[in-house]
């Protein structure tokens, strides 16, 4: 045990985490708000989108790819499904049946792309995010959708206790979703033969063929993977500002990118952990939340998520560094 | 991986197989350890041992049996590693341990292992060609594919020798000797003879007083002339890449002065090093000798490209082509067009667009690290002679080399290397080639 | 006769290069398909003219994405950059400049184009003194420095549009000289002498080779931090003419103009046959991207086709690109692998001491 905290002592994830703490335990003295429940819900429904995706890119990043059409994936499908959901009574079943299935068909064209054109899979995603925001700009000339079911619009949420004056404690579908999103993809990174298969190929391509893993496939679930979570994440930010429109999506597909990377996953592929993906997430959320409360005008949020960004990266370059150096001194030695 | 072409067959077990997967080698016993170990840097030693429990339809990770399987493997032949150390954190020879032990976990019948001492320290060496006699006395089918003759008449029953693809012939090991092996190997017969002669009556180019870098080598003292070859040899880890990078400029000593020309020169960094006339020739041609996604031309000329310009700034191309050509017609490098990759070519003739590069400066210290690495026997007599021709011109050169015979038969001298520090110095002619072997194995 | 010509068609090849006369071929059929269908207007006065205004602000960007990628990093701040100078400039035009025309009215325009260059120039420096001495990856690095000269741009601007500038500035965007627009003669004062510095500078083949092999240049005495910090410094001062030509096209300056723009520069750079990995890449074949692009995004207004179905189109050219390459690599490793099934039937070499038949 003991020495199972020693090494999550030398962990980028500990120092994110030491970090957090800091932060959060100074905002809480600073500003009551902070740690309200209330604020907590907010904040959590807030970046239940960004985290969703961020798991499903978390996956994608380990096996040294990288996706940036995610989010025109979730644009089609959010269109969808709440189209259809307008025309005809699908439900709950009905819309995620469709959201997350459009979501896979995308992410499958994506790897079948990537397994056969063999260029970097920046441009591969790059060019499958233009068609599929083009089109769909296309289809729908560009508007929005502003009425939507109303069993949609009024969510749903799990209530664990009400006390005596009314006030409920509740998870709404945001944090439910958030959660499960990072649930699943904790247990089929850690869990699961296929996420160490994951693992092993990011660490090193050529020798998870030469063991005899099924890299095409690998790639086609990995994407597949991300399509899914981009379907269910659609739906979540609908839910969340009661409106569809579809360019409201794209363009944050870097957010999504800068939370992976602050949590320490590395774009050579074979190293990211969910753990850290959540904190880095719950960093940037932190910051710009605590900025406000605190009374920081909102224009200077992007700037300071920006020296974050910066901060980590340059942390992380320094680790590489001097652990490269570590390597290199215990083979001589 | 590969699929043979039809018409032959492989049998193993008195079955024929055909369309051998991995998966499928695996489950008959074969297990290959690559050159390059093929391991998973980011995963832990147990992990790494146990890959093969990771395969398959959809499961469940079973972490205990994980754990347990690494430990069988690593008692079975007796290693103690940490199994929850990443592979990426510990060193080259543990890692073929981890290697060995995988195949280990795979229940392997038939071990093939390609080059497996390539990277590894002669103490390694030691150990891991115990081990692997270990592994024959249980039963254990071992084929030992090197390069190293000694290693592969000191280990093996039976040699096979390979030419091009072809097989030449299976021979008893015991009846064998390293030349009848290398003659085999080139299809010619190989008479080397020593330089043998005193090193040159010439100015001293470069004079190294007492130069020490923490952890790498320490007190190191000589001088070496105009046209001399001095080579320098010890086992890998001895400090002697380091050294060579410190005359280079590329890794600054703590202790010690290097005098160039008489003058003490304070290298910053490897271009002051090349503006003194100082050349270096690394281990590592693939990744830093050459940009092999280039032109010859282009890494002909990208030692001395910015001097290559007219006034306004601009690479002048007459300068450029005569630059280039030549460079290939004094290095003798074949090459159709200047213009092509230079992975088109072969490891000798890559060797020689590296030296052309270094030509192209004008040195007076060549530093040739481990020159003749992944040349073809047959090539590595073309760069001697390329060096030998070289030094008669007036260039000083350092060769640094693991292979004896390398720098007993093409130096003035050789300085022998251990833990950092120069521990003999020997006149070829004046000693015998097992006298200088033992002083650096010893 | 069949053989002149064979050589002919390699010689052209050689002095153009492959991907260029692939695109030239691909150029070409669109100009004959699209004739027909829209020549009259496509390719008269005034389709030429729209497409002339509209490709130098994507065109400085496709270069600035560019450079980077010929070094085998990449750039994601240059839309930042573009529009953090215009947003300084911008601000100096509309609150400082003096009211009389006079000298010191013009001094004072180009003294804020020099502010705006400096700008940019903090911000390539910045790039590149974390990605040459730090050793943080390019794309890392410029995510970190995009969201935070973006989030410069919003917290001084507060978000808002700046607009209304002076007659020289409007000109940029507007003017044409001869018929000629302004902002194109612009682009070809800059690309000519930019082609020239990739190909007949030591700089720009340092930066093609540490594309390839940093550590492999570096090791053979070329400065590569140096270098790297020019890449980005390069990356960084075209981005802040883009920003110059956005803004004076638009007539305002804002924090979040042009985004789209980003991904489409490396689009445009990846399909003119720049390397994503980095070591290769022509000016010549990105503005011949840049010009499919241009005559597909107007033949797609012209045609009363959605605007946005463009960029669909721009993304399937681009596969379809790349489709093409690995099909031909594909073809070639088939023809050369049969060829040496040939060959293997008959030994390679033969026992030693053998007298050979051959």
């Amino acid at each position: 045990m003991h020495e199972v905290i020693k090494r999550f002592t030398r962990t980028h994830e500990f120092r994110l985490l030491l970090v957090i703490i800091v932060m959060a335990g100074l905002l809480a003295v600073f500003t009551p708000e902070f740690a309200s429940l209330q604020n907590l819900v907010d904040v959590l429904s807030a970046n239940a989108f960004i985290g969703i995706m961020s798991a499903g890119l978390l996956v994608v990043i380990i096996t040294g790819g990288i996706d940036l059409s995610f989010a025109a994936t979730a644009s089609i499908a959010q269109y969808t499904a709440l189209t259809v959901a307008n025309h005809f009574g699908i439900g709950w079943t009905g819309i995620f049946a469709i959201s997350i299935s459009l979501g896979v068909v995308l992410g499958l064209i994506n790897g079948v792309l990537m397994n056969t054109l063999r260029t970097s899979a920046l441009i591969v995603t790059i060019a499958t995010l233009n068609v599929f925001y083009g089109v769909l700009l296309t289809v729908t000339r560009g508007a929005d959708i502003f009425s939507l079911p109303d069993w949609f619009n009024a969510g749903f949420e799990l209530v664990f206790h009400t006390d005596a004056q009314g006030a409920s404690l509740a998870i709404n579908f945001q944090i439910i979703a958030l959660f499960a999103a990072f649930l699943v993809t904790w247990l089929l990174l850690n869990r699961s033969n296929i996420g160490r298969q994951i693992y092993a190929f990011g660490g090193n391509p050529d020798a998870a063929q030469r063991v005899g893993f099924n890299v095409v496939r690998l790639n086609l679930l990995v994407y597949g993977y991300m399509g899914a979570l981009a379907g269910v994440a659609s739906l979540v930010q609908a839910q969340l500002v009661q409106s569809v429109s579809p360019t409201a999506l794209v363009g944050r597909e870097l957010d999504v990118v800068a939370a992976v990377v602050i949590g320490g996953a590395s774009l050579n592929g074979g190293s990211g952990t969910v753990m850290g993906t959540i904190l880095g997430l719950a960093l940037i959320a932190i910051l710009q939340n605590g900025l406000i409360l605190l009374g920081v005008s909102s224009y200077w949020s992007l700037f300071n998520t920006g020296l974050v960004i910066i901060a980590a990266v340059v942390m992380m370059a320094m680790e590489t560094k001097k652990r490269h150096k570590l390597v290199v001194q215990g083979v001589t030695s | 991986m590969h699929q043979p072409e039809p018409g032959g067959q492989i049998t193993i077990d008195g079955h024929r197989v055909s369309h051998l997967t991995p998966v499928e080698s695996t489950r008959l016993g074969v297990q290959v350890i690559y050159q390059d170990l093929s391991l998973f840097p980011n995963l832990t030693v147990a992990e790494n041992i146990s890959i093969g429990l990771h395969s398959g339809r959809v499961k469940a990770v079973d972490w205990r049996k994980i754990a347990r399987v690494a430990d069988e493997a690593m008692k079975r032949i007796g290693v103690a590693l940490r199994p929850d150390d990443k592979v990426a954190d510990i060193s080259i020879a543990q890692r073929q341990l981890v290697a060995i032990c995988r195949a280990m976990a795979a229940d392997a019948r038939l071990v093939i292992m390609d080059e497996p001492t390539s990277s590894l320290t002669r103490h390694e060496v030691d150990a891991l060609l115990s081990l692997t006699l270990e592994l024959k006395k249980r039963g254990i089918t071992i084929v030992f594919v090197s390069h190293r003759l000694d290693e592969v008449l000191e280990i093996a029953d039976r040699v096979t020798v390979m030419r091009d693809g072809v097989k030449l012939g299976t021979y008893s090991a015991k009846d064998m000797s390293d030349r009848k092996l290398a003659t085999l190997m080139t299809g010619k017969e190989f008479n080397y003879e020593c330089v043998a002669q005193d090193r040159p009556d010439t100015e001293t180019v470069i004079d190294v007083r007492g130069l020490s870098r923490e952890g790498d080598y320490e007190d190191i003292h000589f001088d070496v002339r105009r046209g001399e070859i001095l080579g320098i040899t010890g086992l890998l880890g001895s400090g002697r890449t380091e050294l060579a990078l410190s005359l280079f400029g590329m890794a600054p000593p703590d202790r010690g002065e290097i005098r160039v020309n008489g003058q003490v020169a304070k290298m910053r960094s490897n271009r002051d090093a090349i503006d003194l006339g100082i050349a270096y020739l690394s281990e590592d041609r693939l990744s830093l000798g050459l940009v092999l996604e280039q032109s010859i031309a282009s890494n002909i000329t990208m030692s001395v490209i910015e001097k290559l310009v007219n006034k306004a700034g601009l690479i002048r191309n007459d300068l450029f082509d005569s630059t280039v050509s030549h460079g290939i017609n004094e290095l003798t490098i074949k090459a159709g067009n200047p213009e092509n990759k230079v992975k088109t070519l072969s490891g000798g003739n890559q060797q020689r667009v590296v030296l052309a590069k270094w030509l192209a400066i004008n040195p007076k210290l060549l530093i040739l690290d481990s020159p003749t690495v992944g040349v073809d026997i047959s090539a590595k007599d073309g760069i001697y002679e390329v060096v030998r021709n070289l030094a008669a011109r007036g260039i000083a050169v350092i060769m640094i080399s693991d292979e004896i015979p390398e720098v007993y038969y093409h130096s003035h001298r050789v300085l022998v290397m251990r833990s950092g520090r120069l521990t003999g110095e020997f006149v070829p002619g004046r000693c015998s080639e097992d006298e200088l072997k033992e002083a650096v194995n010893a | 006769m069949k053989k002149a010509r064979a050589s002919l068609v390699a010689d052209l090849r050689s002095a153009i290069g492959a991907t260029n006369l692939r695109l030239l071929v691909m150029l070409g059929l669109m100009i004959v398909v699209l004739g027909f269908m829209e020549g009259d207007k496509l390719f008269g006065v005034a389709g030429l003219r729209s497409m002339a205004f509209q490709l130098p602000e994507l065109g400085f960007l496709a270069l600035a994405m560019m450079i980077p990628m010929l070094s085998g990093g990449i750039d994601l701040s240059i839309i930042a950059t573009a529009n953090f100078c215009a947003l300084i400039m911008a601000y100096m035009f509309t609150s400082w400049l003096p009211e009389t025309h006079g000298v010191a009215w013009g001094l004072f325009q180009v003294g804020a184009l020099m502010v705006g260059l400096l700008m940019a120039a903090i911000v390539g420096l910045t790039n590149g003194f974390l990605i040459a001495y730090l050793r943080v990856p390019p794309m890392l690095a410029t995510l970190g420095t995009m969201t935070a000269v973006k989030g410069l741009s919003i917290g001084f601007s507060h978000g808002d549009v700046i607009s209304g500038f002076p007659e020289p500035v409007v000109f940029i965007g507007h003017g044409s000289v001869f018929g000629v627009p302004v902002a194109l003669i612009v682009f070809f004062l800059v690309v000519i002498p930019l082609s020239i510095f990739i190909k007949h500078t030591p700089l720009g083949s340092a930066i093609a080779m540490i594309g390839s092999n940093e550590r492999a240049t570096q090791y053979s005495g070329i400065d590569t931090r140096r270098s790297v910090m020019w890449v980005y410094l390069l990356a960084a001062l075209l981005s802040a003419i883009a920003g110059v030509i956005m803004m004076a096209r638009f007539d305002s300056a804002n924090a979040a103009y042009g985004e789209s723009y980003l991904l489409v520069a490396i689009l445009a750079a990846v399909l003119g046959g720049v390397n994503p990995l980095g070591g290769f890449g022509k000016v010549s074949g990105v503005i011949l991207s840049l010009i499919i692009l241009q005559i597909l995004s107007t033949a797609s207004i012209l045609l009363d086709l959605s605007q946005f179905i463009t960029l669909a189109m721009w993304g399937a050219i681009l596969i379809i690109a790349s489709g093409g390459i690995v099909l031909k690599e594909r073809l070639t490793e088939h023809l050369r692998t049969s060829r040496n099934v040939s060959q293997l039937k008959k030994p390679r070499a033969k026992a030693p001491f053998e007298v050979r038949a051959d």
